[in-house]
């Protein structure tokens, strides 16, 4: 009897595509470039008001290097506007990540603190951060701090909810475990609920930094006058698209770093994970 | 005086959903003594993880008294190593932390935690594993793990809750005699809870059969056929018959009480 079990070695296309390993990810933002240099240069729609790839490009590197003016105020100053930007939504993602881990654990372990903070918190959290900026202004002014707190805002919740999320989905017998091997309540905390809900709470760390980026954008376009956001808005009033686009594919990138730092974290972290998860199979 | 005394234990679980409450534990009268092998036998439902629970100190009883070295039992703790049914390890520790994890919530210094952890990992022949996650194991060998983890606390009973019951057949026969030879090793006081009559009358020198709800000791049969066991052997298939025939009336008896 013959076997029907396929032996036969890889196909010729696998092989193909291990070629192109690493161009993959290029292929459609290649494409989305291309036929956009395309429909701008047909002259369908006024250059003005769709500025070709080119022109963004252009624009965006005299306003990161500052050859030729074309950014005008702005040339030369881009390192500044990000550096401003990223502050921003450093200081309010460091701060709603402490918080929003503190209260999240607390609420997650404790029927207490569950009891005396859940319902305030979870009235507040349908409030779109947005509509706080007529306060955060005549509180903090026109400055750094108004939109730090809208970044706070954004980034807390989605820290707070997966925090408390991953403490209340622990295995209780871990904790059983735990108790068996003469663990105090601080260390149940510290050395097993912690660790056993941190998956869950990166998981709200990633949502946060991009919330984060959105909401220091926003708070730029009203209640500050410098970084990406700024920029974007101010140049909307001088007709300046080429500006625009290149602020918003500023914030596009530097958002995707930060959630590459924030994955390299979280690989070096949980890499007992790794193993079990999809996102650990080969290739 | 006895490892461990059960005095008049009753648990009546209350079902709020239903309104109605299930007394799972009727008057348990035991006592375990020391360097006994325990092996508490009944069917599912019978009670026999919730009294084990209840020696643990996760579960507090209705009524009655659990002593434990003439002590009150009132929470879990470290004089009582617990291996669970599945391994319960902490999935973020290796082989080697799981196991010396009571030395680190002692504060032990992390020299000394693998020092004495290596003993164990050795004790259960897991050599070569010791920086394993458990993901990267297998179940028996996360049991192993789990097996060691409650000795290295050197407690003065073991509590082991139907701990092979997801292995293979072949994996299960030889943690049974790994198991064996080292409890008459180092000498140590185990309530072992299986639903499993050969399991029991392999590992037990002491085999308490329970009725199924409520569960009550139907009978405690002392085994001391010596080791290592044949199970094909006459002694072996008399004492077999003797408790199979102990399950049997009781499941007769359930059938006319239906």
């Amino acid at each position: 009897m013959t076997s029907v079990i396929d032996v036969s070695p890889a196909r010729p296309a696998f092989r193909l595509s291990r070629a192109f390993h690493g161009l993959e990810r290029l292929i459609v933002p290649a494409l989305l470039i291309a036929g956009w240099e395309a429909f701008a240069r047909s002259g369908m729609l006024p250059p003005a008001l769709l500025p070709a790839p080119s022109a963004v490009l252009h624009a965006l590197g005299d306003w990161v290097f500052g050859f030729d003016e074309t950014a005008q105020t702005y040339s030369g100053h881009w390192l500044r506007d990000a550096l401003a930007s990223a502050l921003r939504v450093f200081g309010g993602f460091a701060l709603a990540s402490l918080l929003g881990i503190l209260a999240g654990v607390a609420i997650g372990w404790s029927r207490l603190f569950e009891k005396a903070l859940e319902p305030t918190l979870q009235m507040l959290r349908p409030i779109p951060p947005v509509s706080w900026i007529p306060l955060a202004i005549i509180w903090f002014g026109i400055a750094d701090k108004p939109a730090i707190f809208l970044v706070f805002l954004g980034a807390f919740f989605p820290v707070l909810m997966n925090s408390i999320h991953g403490v209340k989905t622990v295995d209780h017998n871990l904790v059983r475990a735990g108790a068996m091997m003469g663990a105090t309540g601080r260390q149940m905390l510290t050395d097993i609920v912690l660790p056993a809900a941190l998956p869950s709470i990166f998981a709200g760390l990633r949502i946060a930094v991009g919330s984060a980026w959105m909401l220091t954008v926003t708070a730029e376009m009203v209640a500050v006058k410098s970084g990406l956001g700024y920029v974007l808005w101010d140049s909307y009033y001088f007709l300046r698209y080429d500006i625009v686009l290149a602020a918003m594919i500023s914030i596009g990138l530097l958002g995707y770093l930060s959630d590459l730092g924030l994955k390299a974290i979280m690989a070096r972290t949980l890499r007992w994970q790794q193993t079990t998860t999809v996102q650990g199979r080969a290739g | 005086m006895a490892a461990i005394e059960l005095r008049n234990i009753v648990k009546v679980f209350s079902d709020k959903r239903r309104g109605r409450d299930l007394l799972t534990l009727d008057n348990i009268n035991l006592d375990i003594e020391a360097n006994d092998f325990v092996c508490l036998l009944g069917p599912s439902g019978c009670g026999k993880s919730t009294l084990l629970n209840i020696i643990a100190g996760f579960e507090q009883a209705t009524a009655g008294r659990t002593l434990v070295d003439g002590k009150q039992v009132e929470r879990p703790g470290s004089d009582r190593g617990v291996v669970f049914q599945q391994p319960t390890l902490m999935p973020w520790l290796t082989a080697i932390d799981n196991i010396a994890f009571h030395l680190k919530l002692k504060g032990v210094a992390k020299a000394e935690r693998h020092d004495r952890a290596m003993e164990f990992i050795d004790l259960v022949g897991l050599r070569g594993f010791e920086h394993h996650h458990p993901s990267e194991m297998s179940g028996g060998m996360n049991q192993r793990v789990g097996i060691a983890r409650a000795l290295l606390m050197n407690p003065s009973v073991i509590l082991m809750d139907e701990p092979f019951a997801a292995l293979d057949a072949q994996t299960k026969l030889e943690m049974q005699e790994e198991l064996v030879a080292i409890w008459q090793k180092r000498r140590c006081t185990i309530v072992f809870v299986t639903h499993s009559v050969d399991e029991a009358l392999v590992l037990g020198n002491k085999i308490v059969v329970m009725t199924k709800r409520p569960g009550r000791i139907r009978e405690a049969v002392n085994f001391d056929l010596p080791r290592p066991r044949d199970s094909t052997s006459p002694e072996f298939n008399d004492a077999k018959r003797h408790i199979l025939s102990l399950i049997r009336e009781e499941s007769t008896r359930l059938a006319q009480a239906s």
